[in-house]
């Protein structure tokens, strides 16, 4: 039976036929639906960690456990579970491993495109790029078999084209897995220098059979077609390969560390010219280059952003390997008289918690140290409240580094950080405004759901993925326990109380946390009456735009109150200085 | 072999776009077609630009449609066909829903919704089909069924027989809405 499934779904299905029954995960984009899809079959042990780091340390403990396990995360989430990967490799595995990577090639939803794969030779563990959803099932169960049969953990690298598309899978039976029996062995893992020397040794052995096995490899393969051309490709762009150069012989490669090279040097022999076609880094063409194979163009397809077949024809075209775009990028109509399109950036719901911190943040002018969530929206206008964020978590860091530069700017600094990101890496960060004596005021947004990617549970929302009740971590004792004396519990929503809030921790000389309590208004839709506006009363000022709610337009001069949108949240009567906007009336029945 | 046909859906997060492209998708399975679908999610539900792929056809390999490929654009509101209008072939279906969904920036007053935008279309496509999906789903029993008064417009430029269309549809509605969903893609077909 054949089903249309997407990447992560498909994955998720994989994990289920080859015996998974351990998982866990953070949540990240394009990684997200794996665990979700993964949590609703039964029989599987699946969790949301509070970061990927634990993540990944919960999976080497299933796997030395004796079952085989799934960890998911995207490109980023790899960065914060680096630590332990690089010395997994070392230990290898009991049950089979594999660390799905959902790389976010374009940055559709990401703060940087990193090409993980590099993350694979970097750790020495084997990699698969799956090319569509079939692939990325079938390869779940082929990670697994290697895993065990080479002692080591597998990446499977997918990006977003291959976890958000949808293709056809054929659909099998799980296999029943019995659990492997723990075993005690010191010399394997328990990684002091004196053991860790000889698997170091043991690493480059496991990886040289790797090699061997990487040259057939059922996922790697020749399709010999026109001799003229080679390509060698791997992942999503085979996929636009097919589709812009179908005559040309294709080097497939799903499996790409280590790279087959007898099977690259017999592709290479066999065609007239050799060309490498992969998205983000040129990962296999400088290993290409390195056996000394001539390509008969170089580093053609841009490094930067995400790839198609429209990109990769005109590339193709200015490289002198095709003559026209023909085929594939077609002209449309001509659309040189088209009207302006205004953009349609994404914001903050109407009703969103958010709004009244970043109200207030911009009304007192503060450098704002931001983090990662829905509300870095609260970054762009008009709100345009934040002044930088890098990474999860670093926004107390950045602010305790900000005042430490120059006490001066302490007073006027601010930390703004979600509650699922606390929890995730702001934790150690406001650890050590403690212990190194910083006066830093930090704002956590506890909207009690991880928002940014769908609403995920964590261990602040008192259920677990599958749904269950969990204890919820008590943020104000939690952030106690750390030494912070000054915190605050705060009504985001009630812009005088945030405001002076923001105001008197600032003033204080030590660190101060100030909890933003209320839940994200998509999760509880608990809707009020809509605001009215009193005609009489509005001027036209456009104060009340300034809070970038979608429900607040302006017509004809006056503000106007969507009341199909609007969730009656009761921020903009705050800002307006006419007494112009009214609350709702309850109706009653 | 057959190229592919390829189906750009376009709206504004919340518009059920999402929904439409899994009837399409069940009922180009059930043709016996390969077919891909690809959606960007993320931010939609933040009022963003919602953007869904469907490639069907004996074979498919990119899941993605080039600019100036897609066969129909299908798209659920006005502004949002101007946005993507370039991926419509010469010669494509171009379907839209003569709805305004006002983003941020024209709320706040910092640009300009355009107006006259079918007009623009019809003098730019030939053959543009406009019409309003939410009054016609209105009729039907409710609004928010516009988007299948929408792929049913669309249904009768694909290769796929009216039967097909009825069952795919009975597979991915719920059925307390099947009826009022039928009527509304019964409306669509009569319009496509
Ligand atoms: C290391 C890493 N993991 C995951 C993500 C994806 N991600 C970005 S923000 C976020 C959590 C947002 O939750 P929260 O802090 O509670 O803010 P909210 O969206 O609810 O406002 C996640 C999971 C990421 N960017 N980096
Ligand atoms: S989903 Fe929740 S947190 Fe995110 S913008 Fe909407 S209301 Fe705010
Ligand atoms: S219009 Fe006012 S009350 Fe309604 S959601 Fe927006 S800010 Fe809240």
């Amino acid at each position: 039976m054949k089903e249309l499934l997407s990447g992560n779904a498909a994955i998720a299905r994989g994990a289920i036929e080859s015996g998974v029954t351990v998982a866990a995960a953070y949540p990240g984009t394009p990684s997200t639906e794996i665990l979700e899809n993964l949590a609703l079959y039964p029989g599987v042990y699946a969790e949301w960690s509070p970061n990927e780091k634990v993540a990944v340390e919960v999976g080497i403990g299933a796997s030395l456990g004796g079952a085989r396990t799934l960890v998911a995360m995207k490109h980023v989430g790899v960065n914060v579970a680096a630590d332990p990967l690089m010395t997994f490799s070392y230990i290898g595995v009991n049950a089979g491993f594999v660390l799905v990577s959902a790389d976010d090639p374009g940055m559709h939803s990401s703060q940087n495109e990193q090409d993980n794969r590099h993350y694979a030779r970097f750790a020495k563990i084997p990699l698969l790029e799956p090319s569509d959803s079939q692939e990325a099932k079938d390869m779940v169960g082929l990670a697994l078999d290697l895993s065990e049969r080479f002692d080591t953990p597998v990446m499977l690298r997918t990006t977003t084209r291959v976890s958000h598309s949808q293709s056809l899978v054929e659909i099998q039976d799980p296999q029943p897995r019995k659990l492997k029996s723990y075993v005690k062995d010191i010399k394997k893992n328990l990684m002091l220098p004196t053991y860790a020397r000889p698997r170091r040794v043991a690493l480059e052995k496991s990886l040289a059979g790797l090699k061997e096995y990487s040259e057939s490899s059922p996922v790697n393969r020749i399709e010999w077609r026109d001799r003229s051309l080679g390509v060698i490709t791997s992942g999503i762009s085979y996929q636009y390969v097919r589709d812009v150069l179908p005559d040309a012989s294709v080097l497939k490669l799903g499996f790409t560390n280590p790279l087959p090279e007898q099977m690259i040097r017999s592709f290479a022999a066999g065609v007239q010219k050799l060309i490498v076609v992969e998205e983000l880094e040129p990962f296999i063409e400088e290993q290409v280059r390195a056996m000394g194979l001539a390509l008969a163009v170089k580093g053609f397809i841009p490094y930067t952003g995400e790839l198609d077949p429209g990109i990769l024809a005109a590339a193709l075209v200015k490289a002198g390997i095709i003559h026209s775009t023909g085929g594939i990028a077609k002209a449309g109509y001509d659309l040189a008289e088209s009207p302006a399109v205004p953009a349609r950036p994404p914001v903050l719901c109407p009703g969103c918690s958010h709004r009244g911190v970043f109200y207030a943040l911009r009304q007192l002018k503060l450098n704002v140290s931001g983090d990662i969530g829905c509300y870095t929206l609260g970054g762009l206008p008009p709100l345009e409240a934040m002044d930088s964020n890098i990474c999860m978590g670093a926004s107390i860091g950045v602010a305790h580094g900000i005042g430490k530069a120059n006490p001066a700017l302490d007073a006027r600094t601010v930390a703004v950080i979600g509650d699922s990101t606390f929890l995730h890496s702001g934790i150690t960060g406001l650890l050590d405004v403690v212990y190194n004596k910083g006066n830093a005021t930090v704002i956590i947004l506890d909207n009690r759901t991880t928002a940014m990617t769908g609403h995920q549970q964590h261990p602040g929302t008192g259920r677990t993925l599958a749904g269950d009740p969990a204890p919820a971590v008590d943020l104000e004792a939690l952030v106690r326990a750390l030494g912070v004396k000054r915190v605050r519990v705060i009504d985001p929503l009630n812009l005088a109380e945030t405001e002076a809030a923001i105001k008197e921790e600032l003033a204080a000389k030590e660190p101060s946390v100030i909890i933003a309590d209320k839940p994200c208004a998509l999760l509880t839709k608990a809707v009020q009456p809509a605001v009215r506006v009193d005609a009489q009363k509005c001027t036209g000022c456009r104060i009340c735009t300034r809070i970038g709610c979608p429900a607040i337009s302006i017509k004809d001069k006056l503000a106007q109150v969507d009341a199909a949108v609007c969730t009656g949240c009761n921020l903009c009567l705050q800002v307006c200085r006419e007494g112009a906007l009214v609350k709702g009336e309850e109706k009653h029945a | 072999m057959l190229k592919p046909i390829d189906v750009l859906m376009v709206g504004v997060g919340g518009q059920g776009t999402i929904l439409a492209s899994r009837v399409l998708a069940q009922a180009a399975q059930a043709a016996g077609y390969d077919i891909k679908v690809s959606e960007i999610h993320g931010m939609a539900q933040r009022g963003g630009s919602v953007v869904t792929q469907v490639r069907l056809g004996e074979k498919v390999y990119s899941p993605l449609i080039v600019k100036g490929g897609a066969d129909i654009l299908l798209a659920f509101e006005k502004l949002e066909t101007l946005r993507l209008l370039s991926y419509l072939k010469k010669d494509g279906v171009l379907i839209v829903n003569d709805q305004a969904i006002d983003p941020v920036p024209v709320l706040v007053g910092a640009a300009e919704y355009p107006p006259n935008i079918p007009e623009y279309l019809r003098n730019t496509v030939p053959g543009t089909l406009v019409f309003d999906a939410t009054e016609i789903a209105g009729r039907c029993g409710t609004a928010k069924a516009a988007n299948v008064v929408l792929l049913g417009a669309m249904a009768r430029r694909l290769p796929i027989e009216r039967a097909i269309w009825g069952k795919a549809l009975a597979e991915r509605v719920p059925a307390k809405l099947l009826e009022v969903n039928r009527a509304a893609f019964a409306a669509g077909y009569e319009l496509g």
